[in-house]
């Protein structure tokens, strides 16, 4: 061991460690001066408190003055009203179960005239019950949709615990305290998102046309935290990019279905054609035309990917 | 060799109280006691008050801002107060009747301390003692009496262990103090505290007994318990030695006790070394108690600021600096001052 230790090359110190020893060194030299040793320090320490005390102090006196909260501070949660697509995610992963909604369903007259009209889900109720809450920012996390958001407000006290129960108007009104987030700090790595949705505005033309095939719901998936984002568009697809870019088949077809148009305009260029063997086979396997068709698009796309 | 009789100011002062000449001595000692009360009550609490805020801001916090609305200088007011309207604990297993006077020995000596204490000339002190001195030194040891009694009789381990810390450390640093308050009435020539006063007219003793000061200081640090010598307290260790089993008003007082202990040996240490009334020689328009009451307050802040400032020493330590170093140095100073005594 002792001969491999040898042949190691030096470790090159730190910044931090350079550092550390030339304050030793500094303190080395104070020490052996036997007089002011001890003395240096304890005036050192005086000095500090007294410098302290002429400047003024940090502390803001809340009641009096508004506290100046970070932008990412957990105060309540709020809720962005139109990005909400009633799909209870929040709702089923609130451990507390304290997050009560209520929709129904409308029929939406077809874009393209002939079409199938289709179902959507309207919401009635969005109601967060901050009696039971925990504040975990589960529901935060697991929205799919950007439709729930940290919000630093924190006056919402009441005298009655029923008062604690926020509705729709209430959650809306808190969105608007949402700061947007601090810039990241010199030379840390680049958001992950954020560079997503920079490579999604990079594909150019594909891109423009993404929102609109993604059946994104409501059309708007506006982030109000993102002000930064290229378009709501974009920020909308790159939040389902990541699971069809990690594909194996099964969860392409997930991907595909649920936001094809962005998987494409990340991977190819093009519209998305219709792979007729594909077609063909499932239509002669029984399959209902829509479901065939969705077959063959994904196996085109799938085989694009391969091909290049 | 100043003697007492040489002052006139002294030599004449027995019926003169705060500049007036009562002949009626009931009305005399009336006054004077209401005097070290009324003293008593409020310096103390302007110390604890100024301790806040500094402490406060030394740690660029604000301290108390709402009590009394201007920079919550109703603050202690308030404490007090509130001190007042706590339940009165005794522990069951204590020993009541000593339980109950502990406090009292501790405040008792307190207030006794103010009346030797001299603030400015032609009376300005409620009694001139021949042996001022030595009565302000004796009287300030009393307190470990209460201090033991509070520890013993909580039946509590975290308050005996307190206590003989603060036994221990009161006996250490007794010594220094006594010694190098013995050096300056040497170089006085009197125990009375007026006169120590009247004796520093040239020069103040703290520029030949720069030792003693530093001496003194320190003691009066240990003996008041006050940071960074307050392991008899040291809350992190020992909740909060012999008081921990205080409540309401009997606590308030060992409080009361410790900020009148800065004040009494803020004015001893002025009285001492810093000149007592005498003001510099240029600035001869302010009177007297003022001179006092500022010197007070800059010595006051000092202590203050080293309560910001360090940790809290060990028990071991704090014996060893005591008993090899200030000590010895205290013998050294009394044996240089009365060399010089003798010589110049």
């Amino acid at each position: 061991m002792a001969i491999e230790k040898k042949e190691l090359e030096p470790v090159q110190p730190t910044r931090k460690e350079q550092m550390l020893a030339r304050f030793k060194e500094i303190e080395k030299k104070i020490a052996e001066k036997k007089v002011i040793g001890p003395a240096y320090g304890l005036a050192k320490g005086l000095s500090i408190t007294l410098k302290t005390m002429t400047r003024r102090a940090v502390t803001q006196q809340y009641p009096h003055e508004v506290p100046d909260l970070p932008p990412r501070t957990r105060g309540v949660i709020a809720l962005k009203e139109e990005n909400c697509t009633v799909c209870m995610l929040c709702s089923r992963e609130c451990p507390d179960w304290c997050i009560y909604i209520d929709s129904h369903k409308e029929q939406v007259p077809p874009k393209t005239p002939g079409a199938r009209p289709r179902t959507r889900n309207m919401l009635d109720r969005f109601a967060i019950d901050f009696s039971l809450c925990m504040y975990c920012g589960i529901c935060v996390e697991v929205c799919p949709f950007d439709a729930l958001f940290w919000s630093p407000h924190f006056e919402y006290s009441e005298t009655d615990i029923n008062n604690l129960i926020h509705e729709m108007p209430t959650l809306a009104e808190w969105v608007n305290h949402v700061k947007p987030p601090p810039p990241l700090d010199e030379g840390a790595q680049p958001e992950p998102e954020a560079d997503k949705e920079a490579k999604v505005f990079e594909a150019g033309g594909a891109v423009a046309a993404a929102p609109a095939a993604s059946g994104a719901p409501a059309g708007t998936a506006t982030t109000p935290a993102r002000e930064a984002a290229p378009g709501p568009a974009a920020a909308g697809s790159a939040e389902s990019t990541p699971a069809g870019e990690a594909s194996a088949p099964a969860e392409a077809e997930a991907a595909a279905a649920k936001a094809e148009a962005p998987a494409e305009a990340k991977h190819d260029e093009g519209p998305v054609e219709i792979d007729e063997e594909t077609y063909q086979a499932e239509l002669a396997a029984g399959k209902p035309e829509r479901v065939a068709r969705a077959m063959a698009k994904k196996a085109f796309v799938i085989k694009r990917r391969k091909q290049g | 060799m100043t003697h007492l009789s040489m002052i006139p100011a002294i030599a004449e002062s027995h019926n003169v109280f705060l500049g007036f000449d009562f002949s009626n001595p009931w009305v005399l000692l009336g006054l004077k006691l209401a005097a070290v009360m009324v003293f008593f009550l409020t310096a103390p609490l302007g110390v604890g008050y100024a301790e806040h805020k500094i402490l406060a801001h030394m740690q660029a916090r604000l301290g108390p801002m709402e009590a009394g609305r201007f920079h919550g200088w109703a603050q202690l007011i308030a404490d007090g107060v509130k001190f007042i309207q706590k339940e009165d604990i005794v522990p069951s297993a204590a020993d009541k009747a000593v339980f109950v006077i502990a406090p009292a020995m501790v405040l008792v000596p307190a207030i006794m301390l103010f009346v030797v204490l001299p603030l400015g000339p032609n009376g300005f002190w409620v009694e001139n003692m021949d042996l001022g001195l030595f009565f302000a030194l004796a009287i300030s040891s009393i307190s470990v009496i209460g201090m033991l009694a509070a520890g013993w009789a909580s039946a509590n381990k975290f308050s005996l262990i307190g206590a003989i810390r603060g036994a221990a450390q009161l006996i250490a640093y007794e010594l220094p103090l006594v010694l190098a308050g013995a050096a300056v009435a040497m170089q006085a020539g009197t125990l009375s505290l007026p006169g120590i006063v009247e004796a520093q007219q040239n020069y103040w003793f703290v520029f030949p007994q720069i030792f003693g000061f530093g001496l003194f200081v320190t003691a009066s640090l240990a003996e008041l318990s006050r940071p960074p010598f307050d392991m008899p307290i040291a809350d992190s260790e020992i909740i909060f030695g012999h008081m921990t089993e205080y409540t309401g008003i009997k606590f308030a007082f060992f409080l009361l006790a410790e900020y009148a202990g800065i004040v009494a040996l803020s004015i001893l240490a002025v009285v001492l070394y810093l000149g007592g009334w005498q003001g510099l020689p240029f600035i001869n328009f302010i009177p007297g108690p003022l001179w006092t009451l500022a010197k007070v307050g800059a010595l006051a802040f000092f202590i203050i600021w080293l309560r910001a400032t360090y940790p809290r020493l060990r028990e071991d330590q704090l014996q060893k600096m005591a008993w090899k170093y200030m000590i010895p140095i205290a013998l050294v100073n009394i044996l240089l001052t009365g060399i010089f005594k003798v010589v110049f």
